[in-house]
């Protein structure tokens, strides 16, 4: 498979993905607005753009409309929804021929409906219609994109994409909560406290599932291990990392190469840390390192896997 | 103008058909239908009101469903169209297009010597058949292919020459395509989207296949490919998606199961193109590339490109890379050279041509010149480096200003002109609204020339839908139609 289509199919589900975030944490801040809360807008808010990789160009000013609609519709904004989506479908143009007609389709028609002079008009003290648009449209994307797509190694590049992302996204987030939940972890959560920990969960759509698991009996050590280390959950960073680990031996695999080796150990190393961590460890550590250290090895897998497969020099490529 | 016969008239398919000193493709005469269109024409009638538009309309739903469009360059919104299509097949009987393949056969030949020869010894020149100056002022020349040896001394591995047909009925030759032509993957589309929606009337016909093209495509890159290259590595050259013609590309490649590429998935080292994959770099030996000279390397040609690959000159010349077309071509294709073609012909084949061009005045003759500046209102001026109907003035339907316009740009520059009669060239039935109506038609074939020379029987027929245009372009409101070539 040529590089830059390799290229164009990661990066188009990166942006897919990173849109489904941008929006899900809209919505869910959007929805907290309505309860009372422990918390105050002004730092739930920032929290929220911490969570958000603190995007260039978008500060709180006290308007959650203003933010919200700045962080959908504002093209100026490379992190809002439609950036995104802009950005995802421009990278599917490029490789239109290699992915299916109903992808290409469905992406299409996303990007037709929030780009559209109307989407920004209605009302903005109501966006959730919009927000809900954009999640249902990034889902069927990567439900078409499961099912008509052949697994192959273009797949496997649009797998390694959605997983690196919502494995550091997820990890970023665990750490914006850090110091509103786990700094106080001796408490007990109820009322007001509880709200923020299912609007954690659910930025991660998480909440049902924890429930399943561990009943609505919330606390803190549980979400961090649910969150971080279930096995099961889509979200979690640990099944992020089995994912995004397949895939790549997957490509390996596919492309005959030898020289897989430093990409190999490091997604390796991260997926058994994960593997073989327990959340009490992580606890008595320094969770924000350790959080940190998760987004430093997705960095570090990305720009080794780029260095192998993609932006490779010539030298070294004629040499091996 | 005189009407049809009364008796077709009656036809309500009919009321706007109107005959005159042009050839009318379906009817010989009032009242007079070429046997080979009887059939389409009964069809036609046949077909309960409304049926026609519903089959249209299916058709071009096709066509945007399969993402079959083309770019408009410079109207701001770089929006995506469809090509219209017409519903009415245009036919050419065999012994017609029996004339056509030896004519074109003949031609490619002659032009593929011709290259050979004003890029080595240059006899044509020495002998005073081909004015040299003409030679070395096109912009089309590449001073970098002279003393070159080229793959099986083919230069243009890949022609698309537009045909239109006179008043007689003769097809005659309006202009060569030696760079990179396209609209053959129009020519594919049509024939399928025109077997699923008239299958009874297609097979009614005896029309000669065209459905090999792509094979004999592939077969004719591979016959150019490097010395010792067995299983050569052969990419499609796009420019990318932002190209009107990227469809295309991208279909060919799928068709011919190559890859397509752009430049910078290509790399060069020690003259040797390679392109980027993520197993590593794999050689490749066969460019088809449908980028112009202009942009294809920074290093040979405009530095200013961002589409080409750097240092391919290099591996073209050391011969480790072959291209289809070779740089250069457009030399051949210059329309103030197209004046020389049929004297081309004699000079190499020691053969009449057997296709007509249309007469051409050179502006660099001053008699020449004098006589179009006088008759601006009757002739039709064209520049000769553009293509796609740009930078055209059409004499009968111009304004005094452009009149003017046009007289000073030709007085300061005569070289970048010519001109040539209006002519009113042939019209084919077309379906406008629920009627069937004549509009002109040219016919531009397709032409392989690789171990062998080969023309796919047909090609894309293309139609100036507006009433009385005559500009066929896809950019300026052309259309197309379906060519079926009878056996």
């Amino acid at each position: 498979m040529l590089s830059r289509v390799a290229d164009s199919l990661y990066w188009m589900s990166r942006y897919m993905e990173r849109a489904e975030h941008t929006t899900r944490l809209l919505d869910v801040n959007m929805n907290l607005m309505l309860d009372e809360s422990g918390t105050s807008a002004d730092h739930r808010w920032q929290r929220m753009l911490i969570a958000l990789g603190s995007p260039a160009d978008v500060v709180w000013e006290g308007d959650p409309y203003a933010l919200t609609d700045s962080l959908s519709f504002d093209t100026d904004v490379p992190a809002s929804i439609l950036s995104c989506i802009i950005a995802a479908r421009e990278n599917s143009r490029h490789v239109r021929e290699q992915i299916s007609s109903e992808q290409w389709h469905r992406l299409n028609t996303l990007y037709l409906q929030v780009t559209r002079p109307e989407a920004r008009r209605v009302d903005r003290s109501e966006p959730s219609d919009f927000l809900q648009q954009v999640m249902e449209g990034v889902h069927q994307f990567q439900g078409v994109s499961d099912s008509t797509m052949s697994h192959g190694e273009g797949w496997q590049f649009i797998q390694v994409g959605r997983y690196i992302e919502r494995a550091s996204a997820t990890a970023l987030l665990l750490e914006a909560y850090h110091d509103d939940l786990w700094m106080m972890h001796e408490r007990i959560f109820e009322g007001t406290e509880y709200l923020e920990w299912m609007g954690l969960l659910r930025s991660a759509t998480a909440f049902e599932a924890y429930c399943k698991v561990y009943t609505a009996d919330v606390t803190p050590d549980r979400v961090l291990e649910f969150l971080l280390l279930d096995e099961n959950f889509p979200h979690s960073v640990r099944f992020s990392i089995d994912t995004l680990q397949c895939a790549l031996q997957a490509i390996e695999g596919g492309s005959g190469r030898a020289r897989a080796e430093p990409l190999r150990r490091l997604s390796g190393r991260l997926q058994a840390s994960l593997h073989y961590a327990s959340v009490e460890e992580i606890l008595r550590g320094d969770v924000v390192g350790y959080l940190r250290e998760i987004q430093m090895q997705c960095r570090r897998i990305h720009r080794t896997m780029y260095e192998l497969y993609i932006d490779y020099s010539i030298q070294t490529a004629l040499a091996g | 103008m005189q009407p049809a016969a009364p008796e077709r008239l009656d036809h309500a398919l009919l009321k706007n058909y109107v005959l005159d000193h042009a050839f009318d493709e379906m009817f010989a005469g009032p009242d007079d239908l070429h046997p080979h269109y009887e059939p389409v024409f009964n069809r036609f009638c046949s077909l309960p009101p409304g049926e026609l538009q519903r089959r249209k309309q299916a058709a071009e739903l096709s066509f945007l469903n399969q993402g079959i469009t083309f770019t408009v360059y410079g109207r701001g919104d770089r929006s995506e169209h469809i090509f219209p299509y017409d519903l009415v097949p245009r036919i050419i009987t065999a012994d017609e297009w029996a004339k056509v393949e030896r004519g074109l056969t003949q031609r490619i030949t002659a032009l593929n010597m011709f290259l050979k020869d004003i890029y080595n010894e240059g006899r044509i020149l020495k002998d005073g058949v081909v004015p040299r100056e003409l030679v070395y002022s096109c912009k089309h020349f590449r001073r970098q292919m002279v003393g070159l040896q080229v793959p099986r001394n083919v230069y243009v591995a890949i022609c698309g020459t537009d045909l239109i047909r006179m008043e007689d009925g003769e097809f005659v030759v309006l202009e060569d395509n030696l760079r990179v032509p396209s609209g053959v993957s129009y020519m594919l589309t049509n024939r399928r989207v025109m077997k699923r929606i008239l299958p009874q009337l297609f097979s009614a016909y005896n029309v000669r296949p065209i459905e090999q093209y792509t094979q004999l495509l592939l077969g004719t890159l591979r016959s150019l490919a490097p010395e010792g290259r067995p299983e050569p590595n052969i990419v499609l050259l796009s420019p990318g998606v932002f190209n009107s013609a990227y469809f295309e590309h991208a279909y060919l490649a799928r068709q011919m199961g190559i890859e397509l590429v752009e430049g910078r998935d290509l790399v060069t080292h020690d003259n040797v193109i390679y392109m980027r994959t993520t197993g590593g770099l794999r050689r490749v030996d066969v460019i088809y590339r449908r980028v112009d000279d202009d942009f294809i390397d920074p290093m040979a040609f405009r530095s200013d490109s961002i589409l080409g690959v750097s240092g391919l000159f290099n591996a073209y010349r050391a011969g480790n890379v072959s291209l289809a077309n070779a740089f250069g071509t457009g030399v051949a294709d210059d329309k103030a050279m197209y004046a020389y073609v049929p004297d081309i012909v004699k000079y190499y084949l020691s053969e009449d041509p057997i296709l007509q061009n249309v007469k051409t005045y050179i502006l660099t003759e001053p008699k020449s010149r004098q006589h179009v500046i006088e008759n601006l209102d009757k002739l039709v001026v064209k520049s000769v480096g553009e293509s796609g109907g740009y930078g055209m003035l059409i004499g009968p339907k111009s304004t005094a200003a452009q009149r003017a316009e046009f007289r000073e740009k030709i007085l300061a520059d005569p070289r970048n002109f010519i001109a040539q009669p209006t002519i009113s060239f042939s019209r084919a039935p077309c379906l406008i609204g629920d009627e069937l109506e004549p509009r002109h038609v040219d016919l531009r074939p397709y032409i392989l020339y690789g171990d062998k020379v080969n023309v796919v029987p047909g090609g894309l027929t293309r139609v100036a839908l507006e009433r009385g245009s005559l500009v066929v372009n896809s950019s300026q409101g052309g259309g197309s139609k379906d060519t079926w070539v009878l056996s």
